[in-house]
């Protein structure tokens, strides 16, 4: 696990989880508001962006965030950026003619940055942790199952959405929620449909694309579909996910595992 | 000599059975890809097939029916860049590159997305004339799209997830990457383009499951190697000599051909003195190690950008002696056609199918008398050439090879001294229009209003008899062309024009049976497919993908 010492490194408590999840029902925020409260943070994003700070800003602006000149990013001081989004685009631009250098974040890691920075003064990091990404991993095609659905650059299963840039494209926070409740958090473009054909067989699969008088999926044998409506006696559009709970098969710390994996997925 | 077709029509029916309609099985093996012409219901690799003739054996439309030809659906494009893709077709599902490097999977009978694999460019990407991409390849269960920023990329076939990349080249030094990607047994090969930015070019191949490089064959070679006698000083080192278009494979043989770009700088041969191989020649090379087993060089010293950049057309003809002639049948860019050895590379014939200038013909052994016009006069074929990139066709039916020629198409060339400097041009000149002011140069003509002269040039699709380089028949258009040509064993021949006209004409005779206006500048290869019994024919216009087929 790559977080300092100052934190001490702990595995998500049961007690924990009430609380967060209550925070990760509140929504996210709308990052072009300036915010002023840790609330409006998720936990998951805060604690990814925590992890992005020891890799990337400790050096120059320290733990306490007060070792440039001028700048006190747990006391809210900045030198340029006052807004959120004015943040990100620092955060990517660098600053020309400093020691501040051109980053290439991608949209999640930057919500993680802006997001501890923003509660860095007043965060517990103890009641959350990412876990260790290289045992996500492995969990990920042994013990959790993952792979049995979903496929990450070449391998695995196509019957859930390909995650090879997954961490690219969702917050820390979203991601979490997906791994503790796939239905509840569950993108409509994600729900499975189920289509009767006229001679009465049973496709079950992700809808890929719709229109008027067609749709487009994959099947239960990964087998892409292209089916006119009129030659459909039934579809149906489920609401509940077919992916189970993490926590079905994985313990807490694992889950925490499998998360910090996902962050790492971001494309080629 | 007479050609030779092969028992295809009687696997027909047989393999057509075998298709399923909306549903992608997507294994693509290598035993598919060489016998691609076998299964002619899909469209398996750029060319059609390894033999690169890019004639189907799909009959369906045909001379007496094309009445009932008519629009199937479209795929507009959500890019503004030029559209040169072929697509490819697996068992109903057509994979299509959407300008630049965006991948899209249709159903192939409906125009319907199955999914995008969308691909950002870095910025440093600098191609010299267009951000285009010719499409895609596959084996197994993977796609390969070769970048405009000099990635190869492996997608899943399947869901459209990424699986690899590698850099093949530097997009900071000029390198880009156009082609559509060659398998071959295990390997992908792609060749880079950047002739007009002092590259030294090469080819490469792939492990098609890693994406880790097999081999890099340089087009130009090295100090110690054959063929680095014909480079003076450090010249071969940013001598260009792309190979920006897929090749052809003849599994026989056991080699891969691909046709190699022009030297740089591309309009001062004094800058690069030799013949400056393997620049506008042919290679031969070993698909397993990039071995090179011969070459044919088209244009020594070329001075005037004269990319030897087109697909090798792969025939067999009887010998007359009872045996078998593997023959390569090519239609250069500087004008002449050519016949071609694929064992040895030896030439048999050659004769000039638009009027040339450059040279007074071609010796015993392929190379040209080279007659450089005086300063300021035109040479003919001008600087884009008798044709270019734009797949030509044989048919064994009617046993003619069929090319789109720009004629009576000149340039007016003056070379200038070129300083390289890495990642810019480096050209050594200028080719001039020779019409005069306010005429337009062709290679420059763009839009809906074309009211140049006639002076400039014209574009024809030209039959030649490869027995005799004859012309056969020729259907002239008023603008160049760049479209490729797809023939049928209904013996229709498929094109299009810069005019946006898609026209269809009897393979035999060049009579125009029908045609379509699609208002926009139609730059691909038309090719064909079946799904479900019914024949499509697929070709890009301005910026969107028509597919027609018979009215049901």
């Amino acid at each position: 696990m790559g977080t300092s010492a100052r934190r001490r490194a702990a595995g998500w408590r049961a007690g924990a989880l009430p609380g967060l999840l209550a925070v990760l029902a509140a929504g996210g925020a709308p990052l072009a508001a300036a915010q002023d409260h840790a609330g409006q943070y998720e936990q998951a994003d805060i604690e990814f962006g925590a992890r992005l700070y020891d890799a990337n800003c400790v050096q120059c602006h320290a733990e306490t965030g007060d070792a440039v000149a001028g700048v006190d990013l747990a006391g809210g001081v900045y030198s340029r950026a006052g807004s959120d989004a004015e943040l990100r685009t620092l955060l990517r631009a660098g600053i020309p003619g400093t020691a501040m250098p051109p980053n290439e974040f991608n949209a999640s890691e930057l919500t993680g940055l802006v997001s501890y920075l923003r509660t860095m003064r007043d965060f517990d990091l103890s009641a959350v942790t990412l876990g260790d990404a290289a045992r996500g991993r492995g969990l990920f095609a042994g013990k959790g199952a993952c792979a049995s659905c979903h496929r990450v650059f070449g391998a695995g299963s196509r019957t859930a959405p390909d995650l090879s840039a997954i961490g690219a494209v969702r917050t820390a926070a979203h991601l979490q929620q997906s791994l503790l409740d796939p239905t509840g958090s569950m993108l409509p473009v994600n729900r499975p449909v189920r289509a009767v054909l006229e001679d009465g067989t049973v496709l079950t699969g992700r809808r890929l694309n719709e229109d008027t008088y067609a749709i487009q999926m994959i099947d239960q044998n990964e087998r892409l579909r292209s089916i006119e409506k009129t030659g459909l006696r039934e579809l149906t559009a489920g609401a509940e996910s077919p992916m189970p709970p993490a926590t079905d098969l994985l313990d807490d710390r694992e889950v925490a595992d499998v998360l910090a994996y996902l962050l790492t997925l971001k494309g080629l | 000599m007479s050609t030779t077709t092969r028992g295809r029509r009687i696997l027909l029916p047989l393999l057509l059975a075998a298709a399923l309609p909306g549903a992608a099985a997507a294994q693509v093996t290598f035993d598919r890809l060489l016998n691609a012409e076998a299964e002619p219901h899909n469209w398996l690799t750029y060319s059609g097939s390894y033999s690169s003739n890019r004639h189907t054996a799909l009959d369906q439309i045909a001379p007496d029916n094309l009445d009932r030809l008519e629009l199937a659906w479209i795929f507009q494009a959500n890019s503004l860049e030029p559209f040169q893709a072929t697509p490819l077709v697996v068992d109903g599902v057509m994979y299509l590159t959407e300008p630049v490097n965006n991948v899209a999977a249709l159903d192939a009978a409906t125009g319907r997305v199955f999914w995008k694999y969308e691909y950002t460019p870095s910025p440093l990407a600098r191609p010299c004339c267009g951000a285009v991409n010719r499409g895609v390849a596959i084996l197994g269960d993977t796609l390969f799209l070769a970048t405009i920023d000099g990635n190869l990329v492996a997608i899943d076939a399947v869901g459209g997830g990424p699986v690899w990349k590698t850099e093949v080249a530097d997009p900071a030094a000029g390198y880009a990457l156009t082609l559509a990607p060659l398998v071959i047994k295990d390997k992908v090969i792609v060749g880079v383009a950047g002739g007009e930015f002092g590259i030294r070019g090469y080819i490469d191949a792939y492990d098609a499951a890693t994406g880790e490089r097999a081999w890099r064959f340089y087009t130009i070679p090295g100090p110690g190697e054959p063929g680095h006698e014909t480079w003076e000083n450090d010249a071969w080192r940013t001598g260009g000599a792309s190979a920006w278009l897929t090749g052809s494979y003849d599994p026989d043989l056991d080699l891969t051909y691909w046709g190699i770009g022009n030297p740089g700088p591309d309009w001062n041969p004094a800058q690069r003195p030799g013949d400056n191989l393997y620049s506008d020649s042919v290679v031969a090379l070993d698909p397993d190690t990039g071995e090179l087993a011969w070459h044919f060089q088209f244009t020594p010293n070329d001075p005037y950008d004269y990319d030897s950049v087109q697909i090798p057309v792969l025939i067999d003809a009887p010998d007359g002696a009872g045996g078998t002639l593997k023959l390569m049948l090519w239609a250069n860019r500087n004008g002449f056609f050519y016949v071609l050895d694929r064992e040895n590379g030896r030439f048999l014939n050659g004769t000039n199918f638009v009027p040339v200038n450059w040279a007074s013909g071609l010796d015993d052994s392929g190379r040209p008398v080279q007659t450089p016009q005086p300063p300021g006069a035109t040479t003919f074929p001008g600087v884009q050439g008798g044709t270019n990139w734009y797949s030509p066709s044989y048919s064994p039916g009617t046993g003619l090879f069929y090319v789109s020629a720009w004629e009576a198409y000149g340039s007016v060339f003056e070379a200038q001294e070129a300083e390289y400097q890495p990642g810019r041009v480096f050209l050594g000149g200028r080719p001039a229009n020779p019409f005069g002011a306010g005429a337009n140069v062709p290679s420059l003509r763009r839009g809906h209003v074309n009211n140049w002269t006639d002076a400039a040039g014209g574009g024809a699709v030209i039959a030649i008899d490869p027995r005799s380089g004859e012309q056969r028949w020729r259907v002239a258009m008023t603008d160049v062309t760049s479209s490729g040509i797809l023939t049928s064993a209904s013996n229709l021949l498929f094109t299009g024009n810069r005019e946006g006209d898609f026209h269809i004409l009897d393979a035999e005779t060049g009579d125009v049976l029908w045609r379509k206006p699609l208002g926009g500048m139609i730059a691909n290869g038309p090719m064909s497919y079946q799904v479900a019994g019914r024949q499509y024919v697929a070709l890009a216009a301005g910026h969107s993908l028509f597919v027609f087929a018979l009215k049901e």
